[in-house]
């Protein structure tokens, strides 16, 4: 995209500007992330659902390829068309291809943050193919131009003022609507109307069986099997990634995904596709889009762990305070930040560093992704890249010029303290990044290290 | 090279070292009483459970329920008298009529309120998401405690099949709860003590 790009602590600037707005939207995160809380806590076996969950992944990591070509001959025995894309550009055409060779212009979506990282959408609209994103939540961000804010809760960053308005204009509701009820219900219908004309569509996968050659699809609507049992042609788009080695496996991951997303037991639907219904075609493309990369980086590869369920975005103190859109990436929040540097270092070099590295998320991840500590890793990666902005790098030296020499420190913080009781304006003002937001602390008389000496003698 | 070749060849170069299943994957859930929890499981998201002796009556809760309703489906033949909609026309847009479905499903999860249908009951895959409102018969001592107990039961799947969990939902219009949004607007769950 040809966008620019605004760095996340200059997006979060603009997010912060209305207060109530701000503490609405971190309010509401933190509901989701206390629901899973909640369920989480019923199972007594959570932690040793989490331990299984992140083994099972990590004997994917190390078998992937065997795991895929055994994926394949299943799923073609079953009657699926496989492809394989080696990029975002590769998946698009093969999604357009199949489209244009049945001389189909018109398709329904299901979510797939997949479609969203290879910015299928603008690319199929450019190529004369009308794509409606099905999902609630998508369908109303599709309808605003902008992209979800959140993997599971696309529209979260919305009022339902702003849904009314939005609706009213497109969907013809009445003017002033906002009950949730009502305008669920418009779309519902706007949205059936589509199910029923198109035969195409495009789901995401949420995991891949190897052993059975079978796919599912979580959602909660509806959405993914409406459209794909009512097309012709059903298209299902897959990182790599998304493979398991048994269909038993599914319990492990199926009891983790929505307690920790939303605090539901289960999705409402989790379809499990195998093979076509009579007189349809189901194609299936692997995707690779630097995945293989990531895979090759012994401190990263981790990520590929991540089963989409956005707990560590809605419990991150820094997304919830931030917003989605801030991170200019299709996957935003902490697991976002370690995945879009991979695809692009310069582009997302500001990433790694919207975060406080409280831990959070790796502590709420159920496949136990060390999400903070890479983090932390892709800092010292991005600065000795080069990838930094300078003021920001200087900054870095000179902490740690600081740091580094005792004497130097000491006469620093002196200096700090004395300067913040006589003349507080230099440090409570706008131009100082810390006095945002916060009052500056009132200066101790002394430092720790005076004081641990004063009392040692005493 | 094809991009199928050129991922496995990197993936084959790139992927860590050998590590082995873990060994423990499969948990015990203990519940008092397996069916108590499906129904609280299922009263909290917003689905009735009713249990039936048999299916005659079945037949006469389905007449009683569904009295005012027109366009009634079922995959149940013990239900035929009662169904005004026949699934005969092979075209799945052709359902889209249906106001009630009842149909045949094969068990339920307590832990989650689940249950699973397949292909083996139903010939036409998008009447579960279609209709308008439905209700599943399952009978009542097929209910398993969690999901690595439904996962015993299926090791051999058809081409299609789906845990359904309570009505459609959703929550996307600021984390307010609606039922019925693309699939149906009402669930049922009959447990039948005579199949």
């Amino acid at each position: 995209m040809s966008k620019t790009i605004i760095e996340h602590s200059a997006a979060s600037e603009v997010f912060n500007r209305d207060e109530p707005y701000v503490d609405w939207h971190d309010e509401t995160l933190w509901f989701v992330r206390q629901k899973r809380d909640k369920s989480s806590k019923l199972l007594p076996e959570w932690e040793q659902l989490r331990e299984a969950a992140s083994g099972i992944k990590n004997y994917v990591l190390s078998h992937m390829d065997e795991l895929l070509v055994a994926f394949e001959e299943k799923a073609k025995a079953n009657g699926v068309h496989v492809h394989w894309a080696a990029d975002a550009a590769e998946h698009n055409e093969i999604v357009l291809n199949l489209l244009k060779q049945r001389n189909i212009d018109r398709m329904v979506k299901s979510k797939s943050m997949l479609t969203e990282e290879c910015h299928m959408n603008e690319f199929l609209t450019k190529n004369g193919i009308e794509v409606i994103d099905t999902d609630l939540g998508e369908r109303i961000v599709q309808l605003r131009n902008e992209p979800p804010s959140h993997i599971v809760l696309p529209a979260i960053h919305l009022k339902k003022k702003d849904i009314g308005d939005l609706f009213h204009e497109h969907l013809g509701t009445e003017a002033g609507a906002t009950d949730p009820q009502y305008l669920t219900e418009a779309a519902r219908q706007h949205l059936r109307d589509k199910f029923l004309t198109r035969r195409a569509a495009l789901t995401g996968v949420n995991f891949a069986i190897a052993e059975t050659g079978g796919f599912v699809v979580s959602t909660n609507e509806g959405n993914a099997d409406m459209g794909a049992h009512l097309a012709d042609i059903h298209i299902a788009s897959m990182g790599f990634e998304k493979i398991i080695p048994k269909q038993r496996d599914l319990a492990v991951f199926l009891r983790l995904l929505a307690r920790s997303a939303t605090g539901q037991p289960i999705t409402t639907y989790s379809s499990h596709f195998k093979k076509p219904r009579a007189g349809q075609e189901m194609h299936l493309i692997i995707v690779d889009n630097g995945r293989t990369t990531q895979l090759g980086r012994a401190d990263f590869r981790n990520s590929l762990k991540c089963i989409r369920c956005g707990a560590c975005m809605n419990t991150c103190p820094v997304y919830r305070r931030s917003g989605g859109h801030s991170y200019h990436n299709a996957v935003a929040g902490p697991i976002g930040s370690i995945l879009a540097p991979n695809l692009d270092m310069t582009k997302n070099a500001d990433l790694p560093f919207a975060s406080t590295l409280c831990g959070s998320c790796s502590n709420v991840c159920p496949v136990k992704i060390d999400i903070h500590d890479q983090l932390y890793k892709w800092r010292q990666v991005l600065v000795k890249g080069g990838h930094v902005p300078q003021a920001k790098e200087l900054g870095i030296k000179a902490m740690s010029v600081v740091l580094s020499q005792p004497r130097f420190y000491q006469w620093s913080g002196k200096l700090g303290r004395s300067l913040m009781r006589t003349i507080p304006f230099v440090v409570n003002n706008g131009m100082n990044p810390w006095f945002k937001q916060r009052e500056m602390p009132e200066p101790p008389k002394e430092s720790f290290r005076d004081w641990y000496i004063r009392n040692r003698k005493a | 090279m094809t991009s199928r070749e050129k991922i496995l060849q990197q993936i084959k170069l790139n992927k860590p070292a050998e590590t082995p299943l873990p060994g423990i994957t499969r948990f015990d859930s203990l519940y008092e009483s397996t069916e108590a929890k499906f129904v609280e499981t299922l009263t909290a998201i917003y689905t009735e459970v009713i249990v039936v002796k048999d299916y005659a009556e079945l037949l006469a809760k389905a007449e009683e329920l569904y009295a005012s309703v027109t366009n009634r489906a079922s995959t149940i033949p013990a239900l035929s008298s009662w169904t005004d909609f026949s699934l005969n026309d092979p075209d799945p847009h052709a359902l889209e009529l249906i106001e009630i479905a009842i149909l045949q499903a094969e068990f339920g999860v307590a832990e989650n309120g689940a249950v699973w249908i397949s292909e083996n009951h139903l010939a036409h895959r998008a009447l579960p998401f279609i209709t308008q409102n439905l209700a599943f018969v399952i009978p009542r001592n097929a209910i398993v405690n969690n999901m690595h107990d439904a996962y015993e039961r299926l090791v051999e799947t058809t081409g299609w099949g789906c845990f359904i969990s309570g009505p459609s939902k959703t929550a996307d219009i600021e984390q307010s709860l609606v039922i019925g949004a693309h699939g149906a607007r009402s669930l049922v769950i009959f447990l039948i003590e005579e199949p």
